[in-house]
């Protein structure tokens, strides 16, 4: 058990809801002087949202937060930066423009007579830079350096401006590589050899057994547990993550599609050494008219970077798309609408749903911007088309005039999936598609997707949802750290997968 | 080149294109019109830009945030027909210069409260600002009124003569822009309110994140501008010794070029004051070539500021580009 000196942080039984979703559900959470404490989840599990409570932007319905032993209510972003709380973003939040010593020290800079002391300035920025072993012309633009050094940089601020006594990095590594990463390991570890406490939030498995001292997991608003990082193997932590005990996963029916493939067809599909620096490693895909092919893997591991090459969103660097055996020259998503790809991205609030638009209006959308605006669909087919799909796919809706944002989530998620089934789209690629909508609904979908796959059109099925993959793809892509780890048949179990996820082949 | 060399080069690539073209186009000039050779003429730049020059400074911290002006013309034309009638009704120099000056802080506070509190877009409520006060200025005189004030007279006509340059001269209203210039030099580099408007101006969310005064900052830059067309119309009042609703038609474009000229970017966080005072001269220049020319007509020079802008912006996005990919 913990001394009750050793705990810097206490948070204790922390719930916070959101209309309609339990965001945390008394989530305790105890952090030592002196660790590197792993915070882990999927999409959804809860780690913004308890990062968000432990900095003031959220307030939490319950529970209590104890620091250094004392009841503390975080009541904004600034006052947890002095009660000795720093957060370090992914996006780093300085200016670029301006030299490193100001952005270590602007605001708390040395004056004399209101004028800024440059050269006590200068020198007490490379002094606070010194001590973490970064060595760097301080007055230069933070902007020359790399994003590495500016990820220190911003912890250095939150050093010497705050004087941090926990410190919280949200996915600092994700755009950093190999040597960066592990710069950033070493000042990690020096702070916390001063008794900093370091919350690290990151999806890559590797860099959490690398550095962390304890890991805690959670998964969908709760709790799942905080263990030892040594007593932890990867694919338990990976199980926990995904919520199955690796003895259920084993039993997962496998009621996939049964329907045989002409296994000679052509690919509609063909991706050979598609790659995009920094992204995704070169991969190779090929797609078959009826095939589900599913997509598995960790958050980051590079699967929604594949589906947005598929779809032209970015431009390969590397590598050739070919569709119907035509190679694809100018990559945009309205050129693949035109080829039949299409694509119901990730994020339906941000990148999918147009939520004060009305049902038909969100339906009709893509179908609109392929037949080019002049061509203007007449109201009547409109109205032909947006209820013709309300039926078939069951969106539960008093009207198709109804606004999409009064829609729950599965709804909302069988919007855009008519959306693109209106342009009849022969590949269909879908990033996530069950996130966030209830049992019921889910199976709707994964019904629906078996159903469309039957018609004769290919799907790439992206989901964190072990089963559901296995349940509905013929193949199975597993994706890590940005490439492609393996492939494997209709007959692959889900033990095998995981460890793949895992790194252990 | 040595990796210093080169990005001092890229770092300051925009503003010594700037002085560049500013000498090339003088150099051209004093070939082509040898009159244009006497050092007269390049403190006429001065005397003729002087207003020019006020504003311009004031723009360029509006613009180093990222934000706009479109109202110092409008208050120039303001300040200059308000400090004329108010002299004309017997109000003493210096009572009315002040209160000429607060008007301008007030009014450029207001329009920055705007901006701030209400989250309203820079263009739309400098826009506004500026139809508020030329229409003001007419309200209160729809005729240009003369400034028989003696202080006035004394400060528009006496010369003052420049040391070690013989014959050459200029007013004590040409002396205010450089004054001013020097002035927000130490502002811009030396002060935490320049430092933070710079920081603003490349990323406002980091500012506000690193904790710094952002909205009192933005107000200030708006009251700061204010305050230099306040002062721009003070100059052109003593300048052409009347005030009129209609004087400096349009001439908050001609800030925005010269700014731009000078290597500020219009996105914010990047430029400076020095820039700015080239970018005027350089507009001053072209106008002094014209004028030796002698058989152009004058909208050549609007032609000849808008394609160098342009140019202008052009190279800066390519500055812009490079340090991104070289940094």
């Amino acid at each position: 058990m913990l001394e009750p000196t050793d705990a810097i942080l206490r948070m204790s039984r922390i719930s916070k809801s959101f209309p309609g979703v339990a965001a945390l559900e008394d989530v305790d959470f105890t952090l030592r002087r002196g660790e590197i404490h792993a915070l882990m989840g999927e999409n959804g599990a809860g780690k913004s949202t308890l990062i968000k409570v432990l900095t003031g932007v959220e307030h939490p319905e319950h529970g209590t937060i104890e620091l250094d032993g004392r009841v503390v209510q975080v009541r904004s972003p600034q006052h947890s930066q002095a009660l000795g709380i720093s957060t370090v973003y992914q996006e780093i939040n300085l200016c670029t423009n301006i030299s490193v010593a100001e952005n270590i020290l602007l605001g708390n800079e040395p004056q004399r007579f209101g004028t800024i002391d440059w050269r006590r300035l200068n020198a007490l920025a490379a002094r606070a830079l010194k001590r973490l072993d970064i060595d760097i012309d301080v007055a230069r633009p933070l902007g020359n350096y790399s994003l590495a050094i500016q990820q220190m940089v911003a912890i250095v601020r939150a050093l010497e401006i705050a004087s941090a006594k926990i410190l919280i990095l949200d996915e600092p590594t994700s755009s950093l590589d190999a040597n960066e990463t592990s710069l950033l390991f070493d000042v990690m570890r020096k702070l916390r050899a001063t008794g900093i406490a370091i919350v690290f939030v990151t999806h890559f498995l590797d860099q959490v057994y690398q550095v962390s001292d304890r890991i805690t997991v959670l998964r969908n608003g709760r709790l799942v547990g905080t263990y030892e990082t040594g007593a932890l193997p990867r694919v338990e932590l990976i199980a926990k993550m995904l919520g199955r005990s690796l003895a259920d996963l084993e039993t997962v029916s496998k009621a996939r599609a049964q329907h045989e493939l002409p296994a000679a067809e052509a690919p509609t599909l063909k991706a050979a050494g598609l790659g995009h620096k920094g992204t995704l490693e070169p991969i190779d895909l090929e797609l078959r008219p009826g095939e589900v092919i599913g997509l598995a893997g960790l958050l980051g591991s590079g699967r929604s970077e594949l589906a947005r090459l598929l779809f032209g969103v970015d431009t390969p660097d590397a590598g050739t798309l070919t569709v119907d055996g035509r190679p694809v020259t100018r990559f945009s998503p309205n050129e693949s609408l035109r080829h039949g790809v299409a694509l119901c991205p990730e994020d339906r609030k941000v990148e999918g749903i147009v939520k004060d638009l009305t049902i038909r209006e969100n339906i009709i959308l893509a179908l609109q911007a392929r037949q080019g605006w002049a061509r203007y669909l007449p109201e009547a087919r409109q109205y032909e088309i947006a209820e013709a799909y309300v039926k078939l796919l069951g969106i539960v809706t008093p009207s198709v005039d109804q606004l999409v944002g009064n829609l729950s989530g599965g709804n909302q998620q069988k919007v855009i999936l008519a959306r693109w089934l209106a342009t009849s789209p022969r590949i269909l690629i879908l990033d996530e598609p069950t996130r966030g909508i209830d049992v019921g609904a889910k199976a709707e979908i994964q019904k629906l997707v078996l159903d469309l796959a039957e018609e004769g059109k290919s799907i790439v099925f992206i989901s964190s949802e072990l089963e559901e993959v296995l349940r509905i793809s013929q193949r199975v892509i597993v994706m890590r750290d940005q490439r492609k780890a393996a492939e494997y048949g209709k007959d692959v179990t889900a033990q095998t997968i995981i460890h793949t996820m895992a790194g252990h082949q | 080149m040595t990796q210093r060399t080169k990005l001092f080069l890229l770092n300051h690539g925009p503003l010594l294109t700037t002085v560049a073209i500013f000498l090339l186009a003088y150099v051209i000039g004093g070939q082509l019109y040898p009159a244009m050779q006497k050092p007269q003429v390049f403190f006429n730049l001065f005397i003729n830009n002087g207003s020019l020059l006020i504003v311009s400074i004031g723009m360029t911290f509006v613009i180093l945030t990222g934000g706009i002006d479109l109202s110092v013309a409008s208050v120039i034309a303001l300040t200059t027909v308000a400090s004329a009638v108010l002299l004309q009704n017997g109000l003493p120099p210096l009572v009315v210069m002040p209160l000429m000056l607060l008007m301008g802080i007030a009014f450029g506070a207001v329009l920055g409260g705007f901006i701030h509190f209400l989250k309203v877009q820079p263009f739309v409520v400098t826009l506004m600002g500026s139809f508020f006060a030329r229409g003001m200025a007419y309200i209160i005189s729809l005729t240009s009124v003369t400034i028989k004030d003696g202080f006035y007279n004394d400060l528009a006509l006496t010369p003052i003569y420049i040391p070690f340059v013989p014959n050459a001269y200029v007013y004590s209203y040409a002396l205010v822009g450089p004054v001013l210039f020097l002035v927000t030099i130490y502002l811009a580099f030396f002060t935490r309110f320049g430092r933070t408007v710079y920081a603003i101006g490349n990323n406002e969310q980091s500012a506000r994140l690193m904790g710094l005064p952002v909205g009192r900052t933005k107000i200030s830059v708006y009251a700061f501008s204010g305050f230099c067309s306040a002062l721009a119309g003070i100059v052109w009042s003593i300048a052409l010794l009347s005030g009129y609703g209609r004087y400096a038609p349009s001439m908050e474009l001609d800030a925005i070029a010269s700014v731009v000229m000078g290597g500020t970017m219009l996105t914010g966080g990047v430029g400076n004051p020095v820039g700015t005072l080239f970018g005027v001269l350089i507009n001053g220049t072209i106008v002094s070539l014209l004028q030796f020319n002698g058989t152009l007509s004058s909208w050549w020079t609007r032609i000849g500021v808008g394609a160098l802008t342009l140019v202008f912006i052009g190279i800066q996005s390519l500055f812009y580009v490079r340090r991104k990919t070289s940094g």
